[in-house]
């Protein structure tokens, strides 16, 4: 009784939604139109023609694994920076956790001023100290725009998976620690030899939330480089977009949309797997 | 064994205060940026609010945009404690027939990407009259909360003990009774947490009101700050986007220092699905 409004509500704004983007994606289906048609596998054969639907893949998969590698090894030494009870930790974690608490849109429209040649901090600053003599392309070039994004993009989660890592370090019985003391063991070895097996939950969760979010990046895109320079920074999201509400056709945009389900879902199961089977040693 | 910690203190000041000077850098720039003086800017000299006054001339004006924004908020939150309240209660005290496959199909929603959902969200709110609608925003908000608050709310119902309703119960109160007169008291600290992940989601969003919503007299904050930076025709207008992010980042950082037991809960639930 009391789960109908959920059932309902869910049967209306998510089943029927998948099965409308199924069938979508198998249709011609123009924005203004709407659907028109069978038209299988026009959509899905368009994907692979696209000319920039590779090179999405291809920094969507980069940005993936730079910002997935840094974000968990800063994120790793904050826990282990702040997870003991000392004077001044709560401060520290506050300062990490802060840029959490903001929207992704937020922090983007922040760093795209921030970056800007006309308001930004950074240059002159750096004039100042007699470092550079002209700007910096924050966003000018591919490689600066993927770098400023990075950074954007730490900025604003580091706190979030710092977190997460210190409650699991904590977890972790002090006892443990000091058998392996007794044992001789230094501290850099008790870190690769306890900590990190032990950590292990936390750092799965780590990787599925940073893994997932990485791979379906749009709004820092969109609005810090708004894909370029040169559609050099256009992630697979944002292909969905501009299929859409750019070039007016909803099919390819659906089927667009369903192969990033399928990806995600093999992904998402794949590591789900490798967990349990951690789990389970 | 003195020295040793000594350098240990100080290294360990130098590492986290220096990192922590990084991490709060932004957030003072910004600030600071939307009322200092500036040629890109509507400050032309000396501190003051005029970008803020350039943002509420701006298009709709920025108590529009506000409205949106909190009226989305709201309503988002709204729905989601009704439904996850509710949910929660049937999920944790009552079996019935689908109970399983409906909380396997509610935990499902996370596996689907945001952006595969909002293409055929577009076209069945424009079916339900609901595009370009603030209401539908909401709706569509809602669906992505459920996840969250729905395995919050039902963890927070099965850690009351029976008894507490038993004896309502036979005193003569209905089911509804109890949940209104009871349990609603019992787990109130989870709602807060729900209402406050609820609200900050909806407040911050970006991507659903991008795809829902084109009427620029109904654009919430976020899209409207964004839109206001893209304006082609013109000077691109810097320090009203960054009044605009200090709008958007206030009552973000204001709920973040007020709630933060609740923020910190949180996140540790979401650490325990894992």
């Amino acid at each position: 009784m009391y789960a109908a409004p959920a059932a309902i509500f869910v049967l209306l704004l998510f089943v029927v939604p998948l099965l409308l983007v199924g069938r979508m994606s198998a249709s011609e289906w123009p924005l203004l139109k709407g659907g028109q048609g069978l038209n299988l596998p026009d959509n899905y054969a368009g994907i692979a023609d696209d000319r920039l639907f590779w090179p999405a893949v291809g920094f969507t998969l980069k940005y993936t694994v730079i910002v997935v590698v840094v974000l968990l090894v800063l994120s790793m030494g904050m826990a282990l920076l702040v997870q003991e009870r000392r004077r001044g930790v709560g401060f520290l974690r506050t300062a990490y956790f802060l840029p959490v608490s903001l929207g992704l849109a937020s922090a983007s429209l922040l760093f795209w001023g921030f970056y800007s040649p006309q308001i930004g901090p950074i240059d002159p600053l750096l004039q100042w100290l007699g470092i550079t003599d002209e700007p910096i392309r924050w966003i000018g070039t591919p490689n600066m725009a993927l770098f400023s994004s990075i950074i954007l993009v730490v900025w604003k989660f580091a706190g979030f998976f710092m977190l997460i890592l210190m409650v699991g370090l904590q977890s972790i019985p002090t006892e443990v620690y000091e058998a392996a003391r007794v044992d001789g063991a230094s501290k850099v070895q008790s870190f690769f030899r306890i900590t990190l097996p032990l950590l292990r939950p936390s750092i799965a969760l780590c990787l599925i939330i940073s893994i997932t979010g990485s791979l379906l990046a749009f709004d820092q895109f969109f609005i810090l480089t708004n894909g370029g320079p040169d559609n050099s920074t256009t992630t697979v999201v944002m292909m969905i977009y501009r299929e859409a509400f750019r070039r007016f056709d909803l099919g390819s945009a659906a089927a667009l949309s369903v192969v990033v389900l399928l990806v995600l879902l093999v992904i998402n199961i794949a590591q789900f797997r490798y967990l349990r089977r951690g789990a389970d040693d | 064994m003195r020295l040793r910690q000594a350098i240990g203190r100080t290294s360990f000041w130098v590492f986290g205060g220096g990192l922590a000077i990084m991490f709060l850098v932004p957030l003072i720039w910004t600030t600071v940026a939307s009322v200092s003086p500036h040629g890109a800017t509507a400050q032309q000299d000396g501190y003051g609010l005029n970008n803020y006054r350039t943002l509420t001339e701006y298009d709709a004006g920025l108590p529009t945009y506000l409205w949106n924004s909190a009226y989305v908020s709201i309503l988002t939150v709204v729905f989601t404690l009704g439904l996850s309240l509710l949910g929660g209660y049937a999920f944790a005290r009552f079996r019935f027939p689908g109970r399983d496959l409906l909380f396997l199909l509610i935990i499902a929603i996370l596996m689907v990407p945001y952006a595969t959902l909002l293409v055929p969200l577009w076209v069945l709110m424009g079916e339900l009259g609901l595009r370009n609608s603030l209401f539908g925003l909401a709706l569509v908000l809602t669906l992505y909360q459920l996840p969250f608050s729905m395995f919050m709310m039902r963890i927070s119902f099965e850690a009351v003990p029976r008894e507490i309703e038993e004896s309502a119960l036979v005193d003569g109160c209905g089911t509804f009774g109890v949940l209104r007169r009871v349990l609603v008291f019992a787990v109130w600290p989870g709602m807060i947490t729900v209402g406050l992940f609820a609200f900050l989601h909806a407040w911050n969003d970006f991507i659903a009101p991008l795809f829902m919503i084109n009427d620029s007299s109904r654009y919430p904050l976020s899209l409207a700050i964004a839109t206001l930076r893209q304006q082609t025709m013109g000077a691109v207008d810097f320090g009203a986007t960054q009044a605009g992010v200090v709008i958007m980042a206030l009552p973000c950082l204001l709920l973040f220092v007020l709630l933060q037991r609740h923020y910190v809960r949180g996140f540790m639930s979401g650490a325990l699905k894992g």
